[in-house]
């Protein structure tokens, strides 16, 4: 991060995505899960415009089956923070990456530490869904010191008068959730997904996305009419699941990018 | 007071908070207005303690066990909560998490449930209050704990088994967390510990402290003094923290006896999981690991914020008793006493017996938090069925 501008490399990356007109299309990968990295670089080739790694926890409660069953077979096969990141500075993306994960994995070795080895394996940035706003300020303020932003999350249920502290808080991009629930694809687009990108718009020039239930492109569509983007998980996770592999991510991500170019 | 209530950041010193996802925050926040107004009602309150004692049998009788204190050479008082309406101290808790779902205009209650103790006590407070619910078990437990899965179905709920991560109790909480993140605006999450995100802690222990009220009443009734030692179980803590509130300012020792295989306290490593900083059996890097005991609720590898605070100042003590223990100190009150306790109670029961040498002329309150019926089944596996011992 841009210590004097208090911008890192994440948020002006997609800041410049967006002014250059685009929609921005973030892909989540699970770290750890067979063919991970080989994913995460075709994702980028494919027209991902930052990438979110997994680091698998043993109890994702943010996360539905499809995200549940990649962290899970990572774990069993011996997927830690370390073997996760230490694969990231090898990653041919040209793209920003921000780590997904829950806050016991930056509790346990201590904030200070925890940010250190993102910064120094490459991370730009950080969500941690199980730590809200009340409770993120010193894991803000370590991260920061080394230049790691932290993506927040506004969530439907998030009330108004919070909504502008929150947007504030938030470095990267401000993470909408598009519906009340956990990740996973929905058949529809929730209505709740337009109406709290709208609200985060209306307190924040940052970049907008909308993710959690997005499942096809033509859904990533509507979202991004108002969103500046979107973030999809499940879909690209389903098809490691299925034997896709990279070559399938790849397909997928292509199939959203060109949805979203087209508008 | 040492069991006060959490600072405003629903901390106990260092221990608690709300770590949950930013949509359940305001919830949360909503949950701590509601319990508070409805705490302060005395209404409310008065509905509770008629519910608990026209329809749980509180109060719940105080036990002096004569021919186990004369072999043991500890005076042991039992505070009976296995004589609770549905088998264990849980009752009160989900009477008043009920009571208020209802006055939030909730109609749904979603549980976790180990043993299936709190899983059968909220179906049945649903079932009396005309309230949807859906209960989360873990695929481990369910087979374990049939009965309660097929109690739970007569009184009208809903069990889903947990087939995630170790399928026991910490995933059942995660599923009950994801259903709640879900269905937030018509369902209250009714937690069967005092653990989670503020408020439940406090607003558990509270519904509990009736425990320890009524025991301390009958302790200075009965010998006219407080207890030396006040015992009970921990896997969350719920029944050690309702009896520990009746005692917290007094000088009785206070004793949550964890499971070998469960014991959050007494490896005091700090972590969060399930909305709080507590105590939390974790690996080296912070994956939360999978309690082993014999006794499914307390197959748990955290435990209530308020206990790790209640250790880190000395007030209370968390020793570790083995499954061995506890099948010997199961069968113990069965033929002394004529009383078969649940396997969690046993737990608190078998320190009592380790330490009797250094309790000798003591006398030792002990929270007989639950009946042991649900695990005849599986003590019938370990004990084998002709069992002359």
């Amino acid at each position: 991060m841009n210590l004097e501008s208090g911008v890192g490399r994440m948020e002006s990356f997609l800041r410049g995505r967006r002014d250059d007109g685009a929609k921005l299309l973030v892909v989540y990968i699970t770290g750890g899960y067979e063919g991970w990295e080989a994913a995460v670089e075709t994702a980028a080739a494919a027209g991902a415009d930052a990438i979110e790694i997994g680091i698998p926890f043993s109890d994702p409660v943010m996360d539905g089956p499809v995200i549940q069953e990649a962290s899970q077979a990572a774990l069993e096969a011996g997927a830690t923070p370390s073997s996760v990141l230490a694969a990231v500075p090898n990653l041919d993306t040209g793209v920003p990456h921000a780590v997904m994960t829950y806050y016991n994995l930056a509790h346990h070795p201590g904030h200070e530490r925890f940010a250190a080895t993102l910064a120094n394996s490459g991370i730009d940035a950080a969500i941690l869904p199980d730590l809200p706003l009340v409770e993120s300020g010193p894991w803000r303020q370590a991260a920061a010191e080394v230049g790691v932003e932290t993506i927040m999350l506004a969530a439907p249920t998030t009330p108004d008068d919070r909504l502008p502290e929150l947007c504030a808080a938030s470095q990267g991009f401000v993470y909408a959730v598009g519906l009340l629930g956990v990740t996973g694809e929905r058949s529809t687009l929730a209505s709740t997904a337009t109406e709290i990108a709208k609200r985060c718009k209306n307190v924040t020039d940052k970049p907008v996305l909308t993710g959690v239930g997005i499942g096809s492109p033509e859904q990533a569509v509507e979202a991004s009419v108002v969103a500046d983007g979107v973030i999809i998980g499940s879909a690209v996770v389903r098809r490691l699941l299925d034997g896709g592999g990279a070559d399938g991510v790849g397909e997928l991500v292509a199939s959203y990018r060109a949805a979203l170019d087209a508008g | 007071m040492v069991m006060t209530d959490p600072n405003k950041e629903g901390r106990f010193g260092e221990f608690g908070g709300r770590f949950v996802p930013e949509t359940l925050i305001p919830a949360c926040e909503e949950l701590e207005t509601a319990f508070r107004d409805a705490w302060a009602d005395p209404a409310f309150v008065s509905e509770f303690h008629r519910i608990l004692n026209d329809y749980g049998g509180r109060p719940s009788p105080l036990t002096e066990c004569y021919r186990l204190s004369e072999q043991l050479g500890v005076r042991i008082l039992l505070k009976r909560e296995d004589l609770n309406h549905t088998g264990s101290h849980k009752i009160n808790n989900v009477i008043g998490q009920a009571l208020l779902a209802r006055r939030m205009g909730k109609s749904r209650l979603v549980a976790e449930t180990g043993a299936g103790q709190h899983g059968v006590a909220t179906a049945t407070a649903a079932a009396l209050l005309d309230m949807e619910c859906k209960v989360y078990m873990g695929q481990v437990d369910v087979e374990r704990q049939e009965l309660n899965v097929f109690r739970m179905h007569l009184l009208g709920s809903e069990v889903e088994a947990v087939s995630s991560g170790s399928q026991t109790l910490k995933d059942a909480v995660n599923e009950a967390l994801r259903d709640w993140v879900a269905t937030v605006e018509n369902t209250h999450y009714c937690l069967g510990s005092v653990m989670g995100p503020h408020p439940y802690p406090w607003m558990v222990r509270t519904f509990h402290h009736v425990i320890g009220d009524e025991a301390y009443e009958q302790c200075m009734k009965l010998m006219n003094r407080v207890p030396d030692v006040v015992v009970a179980c921990v896997g969350g803590g719920s029944n050690a923290a309702g009896i520990f509130s009746g005692f917290a300012d007094t000088n009785a020792r206070l004793i949550g006896v964890e499971p070998a295989g469960g014991a959050a306290v007494g490896r005091g490593v700090p972590g969060v999981v399930h909305g709080m900083n507590s105590y939390l059996m974790q690996d080296e890097v912070g994956q939360v690991q999978e309690a082993e005991s014999i006794s499914a609720g307390l197959d748990y590898p955290g435990v209530g914020p308020e206990h790790a605070y209640l250790s880190s100042i000395g007030r209370a003590e968390y020793p570790a008793v083995t499954d061995q223990e506890v099948v010997e100190a199961f069968q113990l009150l069965s033929k002394t006493e004529g009383i078969i306790p649940a396997l969690e109670s046993a737990h608190a029961l078998a320190w009592v017996v380790r330490e009797a040498a250094t309790l000798q002329d003591q006398a030792v309150l002990l929270n007989l938090s639950g009946r042991g019926d649900k695990d005849v089944d599986q003590m019938m596996d370990v004990l084998g069925t002709e069992n002359n011992q």
